[in-house]
This record gives structure tokens, sequence and C-alpha cells, in this order.
């Protein structure tokens, strides 16, 4: 049974320092309250995995708690690049970033992989590409069938993963709906999770699509009503794309960034 | 035809013309999406687009600003999940076209979104990577490319195959295994270009109405090569112009 408990208790008891953790949002439902929190608790040495690192990232990233990214398309959606990804991978600012570099359709399949318990997952993928010369992860295999070449890429079992959701009922059962990307199989392949929701409600009502994660396959929920902003939440609010185009000047400039985690963090400059 | 237009606004509208009526089209986000929403509101109704964040068969009112836009999710026949976008999709070769950007391309097509630089560990430029581009590009049935022509771009050989086209020339594709037919065509804002018959090496088929052949040579990184029946793209129609502008102020 998931507990109901506060974030920033959540993140306390759920994140460790050097845990794998997977914050996971396709552009909508990104859990970025969360990831705040887990800045001002100061984890340090995390592998932070996501297909589409993206903002909350980038401050992740530019804060120091990462020591490693997996990740399939690390970008400022709709805006550019991310400066402060660009500036740990260039310029090793603040620390070293080790990267672990995939597609989606390779990402995708290693959290299915993960979530179905088996140790690996087949595509047939990245031919040609160099990526496979890069990313141990990437390994061939043949179709003990047809002997056809084949991609094996490993599971994905993160320490904890966390995703935002629409709502969950006081036992901690989770319903979300819209773009749920990989959403599911994040929380399904974890050793623990956290999902941060707009709202709890006394009764789920049944929605056409919807994505349910039963309360038992949950550790934690926390109620953090806005919790994906500037992301979305489809039926609470829309993308602030104003934050999005911000947020390149903010992470653009090293000082700039600096006074923006100070306030983040409530530290006098 | 009279109207003033910008080498932009031709190549949204030779992107667009390239995608015809009842296909599917694997979309990507910026020039790609432009296009394609365009053709759907100009000369393509049935066209069925796809996003890479589970939205099949979106209808989008207004280009969307990201991939997982929520006016996609909105207008879509179906929002799925994305592991099943590339595993039931994708994958087993049910879409026509897959619609890319770049920022590098190199002669035979292959696309770099990944490093610039030849060192992948020490990079000049560390670019956002593949996303869902490098299965796009083996699964289509055929993938269109769109980018603005200049020689920082278009470059002899990538620094990095993000996404395999011809590889190193015609039969690689097949050598490889790989199933969809690759880029065949390229369009620009001087031109298109579509990879030869015999070589499978990108050859400029078509220049924009008032680009010179020199500026288009000038604008290529490698040793331009160009068709014999070298034409014209016609120019935009009102009709065209008209509908792209309505389609970018909605978006504004």
């Amino acid at each position: 049974m998931a507990e109901l408990l506060s974030l920033e208790e959540a993140v306390a008891r759920l994140v460790h320092d050097g845990d794998t953790v997977a914050l996971e949002g396709f552009t909508h439902l990104i859990p970025v309250a969360a990831g705040q929190e887990i800045i001002r608790q100061r984890r340090r040495d995390l592998t932070l995995v996501r297909m589409t690192p993206d903002i909350v990232y980038d401050q992740l990233i530019g804060a120091g708690c990462a020591r490693k990214l997996i990740f399939s398309w690390g970008g400022n959606p709709g805006v550019g690049s991310l400066h402060r990804f660009r500036d740990a991978v260039q310029h090793h600012w603040p620390v070293p970033l080790e990267i672990e570099e995939h597609s989606h359709a390779g990402m995708a399949n290693r959290y299915v992989a993960g979530a179905s318990g088996l140790p690996f997952a087949v595509l047939r993928g990245y031919t040609g590409t160099d990526l496979p010369a890069q990313t141990a992860t990437i390994k061939p295999i043949t179709c003990p069938f047809t002997g056809e070449q084949l991609t094996a890429v490993p599971a994905l079992n993160p320490d904890v993963s966390i995703v935002h959701a629409q709502r969950a009922d006081r036992a901690g059962n989770v319903q979300m709906w819209g773009i749920t990307g990989v959403q599911k199989e994040a929380v399904l392949a974890a050793k623990r999770s956290l999902v941060t929701v707009e709202e709890i409600v006394d009764e789920l009502e049944p929605r056409p699509g919807a994505v349910v994660l039963p309360a038992w396959v949950v550790t934690a929920v926390a109620e953090v009503p806005g919790g994906a902003k500037p992301s979305y939440a489809a039926g609470y609010y829309e993308r602030d794309n104003a934050a999005y185009q911000a947020w390149d000047e903010i992470g653009r400039d090293r000082e700039e960034f600096t006074k923006w985690l100070n306030e983040l963090t409530g530290v006098k400059a | 035809m009279s109207a003033e237009y910008t080498a932009d606004e031709m190549m949204s509208v030779a992107a667009a013309r390239a995608l015809g009526d009842g296909m599917s089209c694997f979309v990507g986000i910026g020039l790609p999406s432009k296009a394609a929403n365009l053709a759907r509101r100009a000369h393509a109704p049935n066209l069925t687009l796809i996003y890479e964040s589970g939205c099949l068969g979106a209808k989008p009112s207004r280009l969307p600003l990201s991939i997982g836009d929520g006016e996609l999710a909105d207008t879509a026949d179906a929002v799925i999940s994305v592991p099943e976008v590339f595993n039931y999709w994708l994958q087993p070769g049910r879409i026509d076209v897959g619609f890319l950007g770049a920022a590098q391309l190199d002669k035979f097509g292959n696309i770099n979104t990944t490093v610039i630089g030849s060192d992948y560990h020490d990079p000049k430029v560390r670019l956002p990577g593949a996303g869902g581009a490098p299965e796009i590009a083996a699964s289509c049935g055929e993938v269109f490319i769109v980018l603005r022509q200049n020689p920082r771009a278009f470059v002899e050989k990538v620094d990095f195959v993000t996404s395999f086209g011809h590889g190193t020339g015609k039969g690689d594709r097949e050598r490889l295994g790989l199933r969809g037919r690759g880029p065949t065509l390229v369009v620009t804002d001087l031109g298109l270009l579509r990879p030869d018959p015999e070589t499978a090496e990108l050859t400029l088929t078509e220049l924009h109405p008032g680009v010179d052949l020199e500026s288009a040579i000038a604008a290529t990184g490698w040793s331009l090569k160009v068709s014999d029946s070298l034409s014209t793209t016609p120019a935009p129609t009102d009709r065209e112009l008209t509908v792209l502008r309505d389609l970018e102020k909605a978006s504004a």
C-alpha cells in the first residue's frame, strides 16, 4: 500500500546519494517539483535516467546532483539546448558528467524490460549508427529462430522512479491520462517509486484511456498541486512556454544559474 | 505568380508538397512539423500525422511547440505509450514517411544530431542527441529531410552518424538489413536534393525560383553534383502562402 507523504518527507526517505533515479514525463506531467526538492536536499552522485532530460534535469545537473546521465534526447523542447548539460559535458562544470546515450526506442525498450522482469530487451535498431561504439549498453544479438541480427539493450531498473500524475485516492491508487510516455514502465521497473499528484480524491472516477497504477506498486504518493509546472497537466493547467524560453537565458550563464539556484535553495547571496 | 515570399516559406511549401494525401508520416518537431501541418491543410487532408510522444493521427489547429504539446494529444485519434509508438507502429514498417530535420547532413544523407567535433567525449558542441530519429530513419518507408542549406550543415561527412541515410553509398542499407528506402528527398531554402540512382549521393535536382546555381554550390560543404535535368521549383501559390501564414499566425 502506498504511503501518503509530504514531498519533503518522500524525497528524504526514497532518494539517497548514489542512487539511480528516473524522473519521467514526456513533455506532459514532468515531476519538476520533485526534482527541485532533490536539489534542495542536496543529493549527490546520482545516476539520472530520463528519455528527454529537459529543464529540470538541466537544473539537477547544474546543481551538481548528478554523476551520470542515461538519456536519449537532451534539449529544451521547442527552445533549443540545455546549457547546464552542455557545460557539464563540455567543461565538467560544476562536476564532470558521464553520459550513457541511447535512442528513444532503446530507452523505451529498456524500461519495458525492467517492468517485465527481464534482463534485456530486443529491438531492430541502432544499425549503421555511431551510437553502439560509444554506448556499452547497446549490443548485437542474433535471433535464435531466424538468425536475424538485432540489438539487445539491458533492462533499466532504477532505485527510484518519480512521476507526476493527475490524481490519487487515499489508498494511493494513481490515475493519469493524456500523454503518458513511459511513466507506467518507469514505475513498474523501479525498486521504489514516488508519484506526485495534482490532488488526492476520495474516489477515482474511471476515465477512458487513463493509466491506473494500483497502490501496491507505488511506494509513496505526495500531493503537490502544480508539481509539473512549467510543464503541463492535462485537465489542470497548460504548459508555460514562456518559462521554457526564460530558462534559456538563465541556463546559458553560470552566474545567472547560480543566482537561480541560491533562490531555490534559500541561500543568501 | 507574383506573390512575395521568403526563402523559408518556399522551403516549407516545397517540403509540404512532398507529402501526398492518404500517407502516414512520422513527424519531427520544428521544420518537419510545419511542413506536415501545412500539407494536411493545403492538399492532403487525409495525411496521418504521428508524433513520438504517442499521438497517432494528430490534427493540431496550430503548430505544436514541442513533441508532447497538449494540442497534439487533444486532437489525436489515439494517444498511446511511447514503447507502443516505437514497437508496434514504427518498427514493423507501418509508416510511409519519416520527416526529419538535422544539425549536420552529409552527401549520403546521413544525419548528425549528437556532437559537432571528432571526439565524442570532448565535443566542440554537444547537441541534443538521437531521440526517435535513428529508428525513424531505419524503419519508415522513406525519409524526407528539411533543413537550411549552408556549408556548416551540409558537410562531406558527418562528425557522428546519429541516423543512417545511405552510409557510404548505394547498397549500404541493403547490406545492413535496413528495411526502409532511406532519404529520398532533402528540401532546403535553396532547392531540392535527391539521391543519385547509381551512387546514392545527394544531387541537386531543383533550384527554387531566383536562386542561382553558384549560391547552392557555395552553400554546400562538398562538391555538389547537379542533375542533368535541373529544374526550377514552382513558386508557392497564393493559396499555399495563405494557408502557411494562417498556420503561423495561429501558432504565434
